[in-house]
């Protein structure tokens, strides 16, 4: 039905419907006011950002049980700074890793928690996968009695149910709001922080603890997993075997680390004159639908782009992007086709990545590269990709940033890309804060 | 086996498994969870750790039968002297 000034009757019926779409959702703007993290290479934002302007890694030999030695990237951040010896041996690594980050961040923050309403927090947590390092554990705790399975512990559930870093940061801090992991591969740190601006939007929570975290290097399955398909790192200087986009590069360094955000509407942030380190601007996830585990160059593309079109920002407009690559032969290739295609013709888009220091951290990969980038803000100066001895031609990017720091006129947008297995890829913007 | 021997047993099982816990004082007759903060868990972990390490086994219905010290002395100390 339709009147004279061609106004439907259908159409006014989807007015509120209206109200809620996305560029409707966008007015509200969300800005990163802490982080909290732990690395490889740092336990601190300063301490890491530290050594990725230094060009100093954090890879290590680890004894793989049923493999050996293997190159992984361990934290060593203390875990009793947060938690009671019981609730270490009752939880998990991601449990600690994610409440470290998860202090730190609420510590970094400058908000007072103490009386902040509990019911009003939300925590999104993006995890590669989780559940294979309790239960392999267990497996092999009940192997050594005859696989009889009343030896097997009732603490299986609580540590391997999906959401079990998420909860664990709820009940050690005593948040009532909404939690949950977000399973999104290697994409999980973008997930996790997307997640967490898409609630502040609709007004779910007035604060999010957002961001990714992974144990990974306690499971065996994991390492023997990319070995089966031929995409584990290695190199006699342990510090190289991760190198993305060198000539010999062989594949990934397995990693473990986490890096928690505290998010908030910008409205509520300059309140309390929070110290904003950045506003989320734009992101995109998509999917390949292509492959198991190859990456699709065409998908990434349309990812960026589209997270572009969500900033309202032309590609010449980012300063700075942050690579997934992961160091596989094939992976590095396909993603610097996708970045060419995007940034080619931008002569002020400079491209680096975190991994060549840190190895790939998995389910926290793009919120820790993220965050080793974030204070370019301030210092104007963009970390290298290190490890390349003779760049592979096909990823010769042209403001690929190699071996050492560029100091540049300034960095005001950041394009944080994160990729991950089943073909998920993300790309989150963050820039600089101007009122 | 003397009772004495089987309360130092399960104090060492809750040392393992309740590491905050201060374990020096405690009280044989009154209730472990009234002394320390034990949950249900951790009762079962005891249950874990006494099947693992010495062989015994405690059904459900006798999960009562740790409540205190001396109860788990009482209950246990035959079940050591009987291996």
């Amino acid at each position: 039905m339709q009147n004279s000034q061609g106004f439907t009757w259908l159409t006014a019926a989807r007015l509120p419907v209206l109200l809620l779409h996305p560029l409707t959702m966008q007015q509200t703007r969300i800005v990163i006011t802490g982080v909290g993290l732990t690395s490889p290479n740092g336990n601190t934002l300063e301490e890491y950002r530290k050594n990725l302007l230094e060009g100093i890694a954090g890879v290590q030999l680890i004894d793989m049980r049923y493999m050996g030695e293997v190159p992984a990237g361990v934290c060593d951040f203390d875990p009793k700074k947060y938690q009671t010896r019981k609730e270490l041996r009752v939880g998990t690594r991601a449990g600690s890793i994610a409440i470290y980050a998860a202090h730190e961040a609420i510590a970094h923050s400058g908000i007072d928690f103490a009386t902040f309403d509990k019911t009003r927090i939300g925590v999104y947590v993006g995890t590669t996968e989780h559940g294979n390092v309790e239960t392999e554990n267990e497996v092999y705790n009940i192997s050594k009695f005859d696989y009889d399975t009343k030896f097997w512990t009732h603490h299986h559930n609580p540590r391997t149910v999906a959401n079990n870093p998420a909860g664990e940061i709820t009940i050690n801090m005593g948040i009532t709001g909404p939690h949950y992991t977000i399973g999104a591969a290697c994409a999980a740190g973008n997930a996790g922080l997307i997640q967490a601006v898409q609630m502040l939007r609709l007004g779910e929570v007035d604060l999010a603890l957002a961001g990714g975290v992974s144990e990974s290097i306690q499971s065996f399955g994991i390492f023997a997993g990319f070995k089966s398909q031929g995409a584990l790192g290695s190199h006699d200087d342990i510090n190289k075997a991760s190198r993305p986009f060198d000539k010999s590069r062989n594949g990934i360094v397995v990693s473990e680390g986490g890096a928690i955000y505290t998010l908030e509407r910008l409205d509520d942030a300059l309140a309390r004159n929070a110290n904003i380190l950045g506003e989320i601007i734009g992101y995109r996830i998509n999917s390949d639908a292509s492959d198991y585990v190859l990456p699709n160059p065409e998908r990434q593309a349309e990812c960026m782009r589209a997270a572009l079109d969500n900033a309202g920002l032309s590609a010449h407009e980012v300063d700075l992007v942050n690579t997934h690559a992961t160091s596989t032969p094939q992976g590095d290739i396909q993603e610097c086709k996708a970045i060419a295609e995007v940034f080619g013709s931008s002569p002020t888009t400079y491209i680096n990545n975190t991994k060549s220091f840190i190895g790939h951290a998995m389910g926290a990969a793009g919120a820790l590269e993220l965050a080793g980038n974030l204070p370019s803000f301030q210092d104007h100066i963009i970390h290298p990709t290190i490890n390349v001895d003779e760049l592979d031609p096909e990823c010769a990017l042209a403001n690929l940033v190699i071996n050492e720091p560029r100091k540049v006129d300034a960095v005001k947008v950041i394009l944080n890309n994160s990729f991950g297995m089943l073909g998920i890829n993300s790309a989150l913007i963050v820039r600089n804060f101007e009122n | 086996m003397t009772e004495d021997q089987v309360k130092q047993i399960v104090i060492d099982i809750i040392n393992e498994i309740a590491p905050d816990e201060d374990t020096s004082g405690l009280k044989g007759e009154i209730s472990l969870r009234d002394q320390m903060d034990l949950d249900s868990m951790d009762f079962l972990d005891i249950v874990m750790e006494l099947r693992k390490q010495h062989g015994i086994e405690v059904p459900e219905a006798d999960y009562p039968e740790l409540a205190s010290l001396d109860s788990c002395a009482t209950y246990l100390t035959p079940k050591f002297n009987a291996k």
